[in-house]
């Protein structure tokens, strides 16, 4: 068959089956990310139906889908949230960064997978997911609830965390010298403290130089600004992801909102082909060895976010059942897992379990989470009854 | 009364304060533009028993109705020594032969003797309204008068 003509055909079957999977997800009400993550292994290498000729094109629009996921989640938040979110929760943040960071790390060296290894599995282990958190505080109706703020300034600062981690990340796969790593993360802290100064004095200038009241060019000036920073900042090494989510934070007010409108749904397909993509290239039938490692790691990355929701709820004064709601509602790992594990397969610098540990990961925590979220609560409050109920006898 | 304001980073903004009876009321305004109405529950007052999407429209009436309700209560106290002036409040409806009209055409204080002391609108107190004011739906009028001239009144409003 004609190259092109097959290549039409498995993408467009591939897409179609993603709006299949999208509306299941939607219909029971979880995250369609695992399900994408399954439709990948069952397309790709050693799965069910084997796809060769979309694999250039699924690459290309898996990066572009990195690029507006890291985009939209600058875009999320204003320079000012960010400010106030890291003054007032620090502590909450270091915590909640230590405590998820290790349990990933520690797999990852007792499985051999060295220092590089251990950097990339803390990161796929530490970030929350945000869009599931979000999406499970509107769902559940928690909007007005008084744990949601320091959920919501968690998340932020895993945010900001992430501005630091990536370049590192990236610095550490390319498999630069200490020296020439300090230097990278150097850079990285640097451009991140100017771009937060510039986004919070002369944010305007920078929304002003891509707003347009024309749809059609305001979203091919974002687009264009955002493919453009994003391949500078991989030309100097700082990882093309960063460069997109500075753009992000640095557009503020009401052009971040209409461009956050006008990206999503092009976020949603390119997003979507990169989990499959991410899927394609993970031998389903190296799952299995390590879905043992899986659930531990769950288990254990569960109970150490649980913690740190439990903790900062505490600090600020909220009762039991809030702080274990706010716990739950974090536990929820998804895109950016899967960012950061993308990033290091693609760079060869890791084997190829890793990949494999990550998919079964996240698939377990993207349902857990929504999971975890919904029924922490009754939980709670049927385990302090039945205490309650002997101590009245 | 202390309203305390909360960011929700990505989300929008928090507005809510305790009541005397230990509920904490209050609104959410998202980003969108949407605002939820929220009510904590009696035994946590941490979480919502409800968190209700209202559009503007409905937002503004249900601001009316608590801002009315308090300008009639402070009316009637007011006139609660003279003998047979009762204070009522009507609302604009849609079908209502006055709406975009300027409260003058339907000439109530001529025909009744009924005077409207103030408009509500959208939670906000426009008092001592001029006959030039232009009537929207929605809007509640707090009268003042006899019962049956509010009767009346009321009947005008209605039907012309």
């Amino acid at each position: 068959m004609d190259p092109l003509a097959l290549t039409l055909i498995e993408l467009g079957a591939v897409v179609f089956c993603l709006g299949l999977l999208a509306r299941l997800a939607g219909r029971i009400g979880m995250s369609p990310i695992p399900l994408y993550l399954l439709g990948g292994l069952a397309f790709g290498a050693g799965g069910v139906v084997k796809l060769e000729g979309m694999h250039e094109f699924a690459h290309l629009s898996g990066e572009i889908g990195v690029i507006l996921l890291l985009l939209m989640l600058g875009l999320e938040y204003t320079a000012a949230e960010l400010f106030t979110g890291l003054r007032r929760s620090w502590q909450a943040g270091v915590l909640d960064l230590v405590l998820n960071f290790l349990p990933g790390a520690a797999l990852a060296l007792l499985l051999g997978w060295g220092g590089v290894g251990a950097m990339v599995m803390g990161g796929v282990t530490y970030i929350s997911s945000s869009g599931i958190a979000a999406k499970v505080i509107t769902d559940l109706g928690r909007l007005g609830n008084r744990e949601t703020p320091v959920v919501l300034s968690i998340l932020v600062f895993e945010d900001l965390a992430m501005a630091v981690y990536l370049p590192i990340l990236t610095a550490t796969l390319a498999g630069v010298s200490f020296l020439g790593g300090l230097t990278t993360v150097a850079i990285a802290l640097a451009v991140v403290t100017a771009v937060l100064m510039v986004a919070l004095r002369h944010g305007h200038h920078v929304s002003k130089a891509v707003h347009s009241e024309n749809s059609e060019v305001f979203l091919l000036n974002v687009l264009g600004a955002a493919l453009l920073v994003a391949g500078l900042a991989s030309a100097m090494q700082v990882s093309a992801a960063v460069g997109a989510f500075m753009l992000g934070i640095a557009i503020s007010g009401a052009t971040a909102h209409n461009a956050t409108r006008i990206l999503e749904p092009l976020r949603d397909l390119f997003a979507a082909i990169f989990f499959v993509a991410f899927g394609l290239n993970t031998d389903p039938t190296s799952i299995p060895p390590v879905l043992g490692w899986a659930l531990v790691l769950a288990v254990a990355t569960a109970g150490t976010k649980m913690a740190t929701g439990i903790w900062a709820a505490k600090r600020e004064g909220i009762a039991k059942p809030g702080r274990f709601r706010a716990g739950a509602t974090l536990i929820a790992r998804g895109e950016f897992s899967i960012v950061i594990a993308g990033l290091a397969v693609a760079s060869g610098a890791v084997p190829s379990n890793l990949a494999a540990l990550a998919t079964a990961y996240v698939l377990l925590m993207a349902v857990i989470g929504p999971l975890a979220a919904r029924f922490v609560e009754p939980l709670v409050k049927a385990s302090t009854r039945s205490r309650q109920v002997p101590a009245q006898a | 009364m202390n309203v305390d304001e909360t960011n929700l980073p990505g989300l929008g903004r928090r507005k809510d304060f305790m009541t005397a009876s230990g509920r904490r009321i209050g609104v959410v305004e998202l980003r969108e533009g949407q605002t939820e109405l929220i009510v904590s529950t009696w035994d946590d007052p941490d979480t919502c028993q409800a968190s209700i999407p209202l559009t503007s429209d409905e937002a503004a009436t249900l601001g009316n109705l608590l801002g009315g309700q308090h300008l009639a209560m402070k009316l009637a106290e007011e006139h609660k020594d003279v003998p047979g002036i009762v204070t009522r409040q009507f609302s604009i409806a849609p079908e209502s032969p006055f709406q975009n009209q300027p409260m003058g055409k339907a000439c109530i204080r001529t025909r009744c003797g009924v005077s409207i002391v103030a408009i509500m609108r959208e939670g906000e107190v426009l008092p001592s309204p001029g006959p030039d004011v232009i009537l929207h739906t929605g809007d509640l009028l707090v009268a003042v008068g006899t019962l049956e001239g509010l009767d009346s009144a009321a009947d005008i409003l209605r039907h012309g």
